[in-house]
This record gives C-alpha cells, structure tokens and sequence, in this order.
C-alpha cells in the first residue's frame, strides 16, 4: 500500500529534480511508443532528439522555432507566479502576427527604415490588447481566465483566418489564403548568413534578462509573487491586485505579440494561416517544465523546440505523424505535475489497516454531519455557509 | 423566413447542441463531486478518434459509440489519478489531460484523416415528426439525441430524488464530512470523473459518426471548453444545461440563419460566434460573483485527502 505523507518542508531537492525525471519518463515513454510502432528505438530517439541538430544549420534551426515558444513563456512565467492562469498565449501571438501583417503589407515595396520598427510595435500593440481584453473581463468582469483566454485564443485564429482570406489577402496571389510578402525593409535582419536566425533571439536574450530582473530584483516582481501565494496576505500588505495582474497579462500579451511579429516578419515572411503550430500552448508547458524561472524557462524552451524539429524530421525519415510532438508534450506536462507530487509529500510504503478505527470515528460525526450539511436535506440552493475562499 | 427553413434551424439546433449536452452533462456531475476537470476537449477528441476508428473496422454504431466511451473513460483515470491520488493541481491536470488527448487523437487518427464512414441514421417517429415547425427537430432525430434526452432527465432525478446523487452533492461540498459520514470519497470522485469521461467520449463520437461523419484533426474546435463554461451558465443545475446547450447550438449555425435572412457575412466572422456567445455569457454571468459561489460546489477544485 502506498501512502504520501506531507512533508513539514517542500523538498528543494524534489524541485529542481522533477522537471529531469519528468523528461526522463517521456524519453522512456518515447523509447516505447516507438518499439511497439515497430521502429527501432534507439535509432528513433536519435532521429528524434539528436538528428535535427547534428549541424550548425540545424542548431540555427532550433533556435529559430525556439525563440516565439520562449517569448510566451517568459510572460506566461510572470503570469503564473500572479495565480493569473493565462492560457491565451497563443490568442495573443496570432493577434500580434496579425498586427504585425496589417502594418507590413503598407510598407511592401517601401524602403523606409521605418518598416521593421513599426511591424514590430504593431505586434506588440496586438497582442497587448488581447491581453489587455483578458485583463478587463478578469478584473472589471469577475470572469473566470481560463474560459475567457482560451475562447479567445479561437476567437483569434478566425480573425486571422478571416484576415488571409480577406481584408489581407494579397491580389496578386492567385486567391491563396496569404498576404502579400513583406518587402525587405520589413523583414528582421538575419543573425548569420545562411540561416533563418533572426533579430528575434537579441529581444529573447533581453526578454530573458528583463523577466529575471523583475522577478527577482524588483519590488513589483515581489508583489506578484506574494499575491500567487496569498492572495489575502498581498491585501494585507496593501499591494494593488488589479494594478498586478493587469500588468503581468500585458507584459505577457506584449511578448507573445512580438513573439508574433517575428514570426510573421522572420522566417515566414508573410501572413499565412498557419503561423504558429501551437507555440502559445507549448509555452505553458514550458513555463511549468522551467519551473516559471527564466533560466528553466530557456532549458525547457530548447527542449521543446527540439520536440517540435524532432517530430518534423520523425515525419520525414520515420514517416511518422507530426502528431508525435503532442504527444511528447502532454506526456511531458502529465509526468512532470506527477513527479512534483515528491516536492510535497513523502512516499511511505505502509501496511493496510483495518477498517475498525474509521467505523468508530464515523459514528460521533454524523450528529456534525447534519449540522453540516442543512441545505442538502432539502434541495435548494445553500446559502452563504462558511464558504473557503474559491483556489484560483 | 419560410416554415420550412425554421423547421431546420430547429432541426439543426438540437443537433448541434446534442454533443455539447453531453459534455457540460458529465461535467456537471463530475463538478458535483467537486473535480474540476478542464480535459474535457481532449477526451473529445479521443471520443471522436476512437468512436470512428471502430465504426471504421466494424461498421457497427455500437461497437463505435462503446469504444468512444471507454476510451473516455480509461484516459479520464489518468486524469483522476494525477489531480485526486497525486493531488496535482486540478487546472493543470486539465490542461495536461487535453494537450495530451489532443497530441494523441491527431496521432491515430493520422492514417484516417479525410475517410468517412455511414452516417449515425435518424430514427423518426412517423406521424410526429410530421408536425409543423418542432416536429423535424423533436421526432426525426438520430438515437444518441434521443439518449441525450433520456440522461438528463435521469441526471435531473438522480440529483434531485436520489441518496447517490446526493452522496455525490456532499462529496463536492465537503469531502471531509462526507468522509466521516461513512462515504467513500475518493471512489466517489472517480466514479463521477470516469462519468464525465464516457459522456465526453459518446460526445465525440457524435461528431465524428453522426454530425459530420468523418475523421479531421481537431474537429471538436473548442467544443469541450464551450461546454465548461455551459456549467457555469447552468449554475451546476441539470435542467438549465439543456437551455444553454440549444443555445450555444444555435449560435453555431448562424451561418443558416444567415442564409434565410438573405445575409451574406463572411464565414470566418460567423464561425466565431459559438466562442463570442460564450464570453457573452460568461461575462452576464459573472457579473455577482456571490450568486455565482451560491451555486458552485463549495470545495470545486480543492486537493483533498484523507486525514489532511
């Protein structure tokens, strides 16, 4: 029989290790799937996780796919540290590309030195006003976040949808759901001949130092984690919850919408439908994985962006389905939220005992039990009892 | 607006609605008991791979709808047993639970991508459905609507007149009392998460072997969250679920509605109005938040276990 007993201290040990073992288990999980898929598995895992990045290229590659998941991740980390489960990091990348698109396709055959910038700010514009959306009907509204950022996460895919066959759509592309391509003055300049890698990992690596900076150097930073933790002890301490929540949703809203830009006006160059293959929703996995701290955080993005090259390159040598990164990625979350049971609680291994001792306690509660339980007795909806305050 | 469109507006409607009923109903109980499970998209899909994948190899609706079912059921206890054994949090359990299912639906159903199968037929009552206007929508419906129907009524009374239902009701409200009153909390919990996770997978299926009988690569589009949010504009009661399901059903076919009205909007801007309904409501809803704990069950979402 197992049986978790709480520890008097979390385990610091167990906090740092888990993200590991949670890999570890995927990887095991891996080497399984793809035996009973009838593959190789060792030969698999290297086609999965060291193929894509056996050259520079490759490594460039990586870099390339990882720099929007870390963006998100970054704001969603703050996010997360406030309690605020924002789960529209996607929304707002795609409303940034969007943004961005709409900003761009002006500046086609201009050379301004003023394109880029701009497209860039148009981003950032978009996806803070998703978030900022989000932020209004949490606060002014009282409305649950989860439901509201993930609907707006769809309501967001069909304004890009409608835009690339609409109002964005370019004339001249023979009716494909595209925008025109952007002109060269728009695009973000390449860090290294001979790759993709863009301008996009200058503003991750400033993203990144910004984000540490404010989560452990600043007065604020220290708020938002006292109001994640206590919401009532951040009250107490007079800190101002709307003014912190407000602020760590558009600080999100505003990297995934330059996570958007780049996007747009990086490696693919123009709008199109596809722009993100769920790179909002990985960075929540992410954000998790690295422990909402950014030196985790740009582990577990480079982990994730491998996920995401090894699926595509398990498609083309194994012909496998891309697919198989969801999979990796929900294994991931699921393995790492079990393991981090271990930060919280011992495993004790225990003899069952007899069922005499639960009998004889149950018996001197059932007088409680209905004192209790008053509006269960008739079927009416109970009043104001002495209700805990709802776990956000 | 002639007879004949309303009457397949209705018709369409309830058709519509039927999968989301089906959600927001097994949510509900599993709420009741005081889980919240946000996988429920996930189990969707999974429902919709595996429902047609069977009805695939065995051209039998019940082996398809059977194998959706448990197929709910068998990935629901993952979830249980990360966000009630591990006492994982239950929002990230969720999340977990529907980016996995998702990854996983999308990965079996690869080689399945774009095949049809028959679709679910309709059962209709030969001298009522000819009734004008609601006799298409009430009488000439396929089996599953039809079960759909039958398992709120039986939802409605065994919450209202049963002791089960109310053990399920105490377990929510306040699993260490219930405990102590003898009732065996955990098995109780499981039992109304594997519920909702047959119901979520039945809900698939419909869509994958009745409403569009085929297999695409995320096709519950965001069904499963609708119908989380349908709980909370059904305040938790089994009777206003249906309401908001033919509701939200409704706004999913606007494009009809459109059509009759001789509007032309562009699709992409309608197809977002089931999602802009539910904010809709979530925001009219939310509005007092102390009606809205007066309905919610008291320890919704909160770890529990024995002799903490």
């Amino acid at each position: 029989m197992i049986r978790l007993e709480a520890r008097v201290q979390h385990s610091t040990l167990w906090r740092y290790s888990s993200p590991l073992l949670a890999v570890l288990l995927t990887l095991i999980t891996g080497y399984l799937l793809f035996a009973s898929l009838g593959q190789s598995p060792s030969d698999a895992l290297y086609t999965f996780f060291i193929a894509p990045v056996a050259d520079w290229y490759g490594v460039s590659e990586l870099l390339v796919k990882t720099i929007p998941i870390l963006l998100c991740a970054y704001g969603l980390a703050l996010c997360f540290r406030a309690s605020v489960w924002n789960i529209g990091a996607e929304g707002q990348l795609l409303m940034g590309g969007v943004a961005a698109s709409t900003v761009a396709t002006m500046f086609v055959h201009s050379d301004s030195a003023w394109a880029m910038p701009l497209t860039l700010l148009a981003g950032i514009a978009g996806g803070v006003g998703w978030a900022g959306l989000a932020a209004l009907m949490k606060l002014r509204l009282n409305t649950n976040e989860i439901l509201v950022t993930i609907m707006m996460n769809y309501i967001a895919l069909n304004i890009l949808l409608w835009a690339v066959h609409g109002p964005l759509k370019d004339p001249d592309g023979f009716n494909f759901p595209e925008s025109a391509l952007f002109g060269d003055s728009t695009l973000l300049p390449v860090l290294f001949a001979d790759t993709r890698l863009h301008l996009g990992l200058v503003f991750c690596a400033i993203a990144m130092a910004l984000s540490w900076l404010f989560i452990s150097k600043s007065f604020l930073g220290f708020q938002t984690q006292v109001l994640g933790q206590d919401p009532s002890a951040a009250k107490m301490a007079g800190f101002n919850q709307t003014k912190l929540v407000t602020l760590v949703l558009l600080i999100c809203g505003a990297l995934a919408g330059l996570a958007g830009a780049g996007e747009v006006a990086g490696p693919i160059g123009q709008l199109v439908p596809q722009i993100s293959p769920g790179y909002g929703y990985a960075a929540i996995i992410v954000a998790f994985l690295g422990r909402l701290h950014p030196v985790g955080i740009t582990l577990a993005g480079l982990l994730m962006g491998l996920i995401y090259m090894g699926g595509e390159m398990a498609q083309i040598e194994l012909g496998l389905p891309n697919a198989i990164t969801g999979i990796f990625q929900g294994l991931m979350l699921f393995y790492l939220l079990s393991c981090d049971v271990l930060i919280r609680y011992r495993v004790r291994w225990t003899q069952p005992t007899t069922n005499s001792a639960k009998s004889a306690t149950s018996a001197e509660f059932k007088t409680d039990a209905k004192a209790e339980f008053p509006h269960l007795s008739q079927s009416q909806p109970k009043g104001q009892t002495s209700a805990p305050a709802r776990e956000q | 607006m002639d007879i004949e469109l309303i009457t397949n507006i209705l018709y369409a409607t309830i058709r519509t609605g039927t999968p989301l009923l089906l959600v927001a109903l097994g949510e509900i109980i599993c709420e009741k008991s005081g889980v919240l499970n946000l996988g429920q998209e996930g189990m969707m899909l999974l429902g919709a791979v595996a429902g047609f994948i069977a009805m695939y190899h065995s051209d039998s609706f019940l082996i398809g709808f059977g194998a959706a079912a448990l197929t709910g059921v068998l990935i629901s206890l993952a979830f249980a047993f990360i966000a009630l054994h591990l006492n994982a949090s239950q929002v990230a359990a969720g999340l977990a639970l529907t980016i996995l299912a998702t990854g996983l639906s999308a990965f079996i159903g690869a080689d399945y991508e774009g095949k049809t199968v028959t679709a679910l037929p309709s059962l209709t009552i030969d001298g009522l459905a000819a009734i004008p206007v609601i006799g298409k929508a009430l009488f000439a419906q396929d089996a599953i609507v039809y079960l759909s129907w039958i398992l709120v009524i039986a939802a409605y009374l065994f919450f209202k007149h049963h002791r089960a239902g109310l053990a399920v009701r105490a377990v929510g409200e306040n699993p260490s009392v219930a405990s102590n009153l003898g009732l065996p909390v955990m098995s109780i919990r499981y039992i109304a998460v594997m519920f909702g996770g047959a119901l979520a997978g039945i809900a698939g299926a419909y869509l994958s072997l009745a409403y569009t009988p085929l297999w695409t690569e995320n096709m519950t589009a965001g069904r499963g969250w609708i119908a989380l949010a349908l709980v909370v504009f059904a305040s938790w009661r089994v009777e206003r679920v249906v309401l908001g399901a033919y509701l939200f059903g409704f706004a999913s076919i606007m494009h009809l509605v459109a059509q009759g009205l001789g509007l032309s909007v562009d699709g992409n801007l309608l197809a977002m109005m089931p999602y802009v309904a539910t904010l809709v409501v979530l925001i009219l809803l939310s509005r007092n938040p102390q009606k809205l704990r007066l309905f919610e069950p008291m320890y919704l979402a909160k770890p529990w276990h024995k002799g903490h």
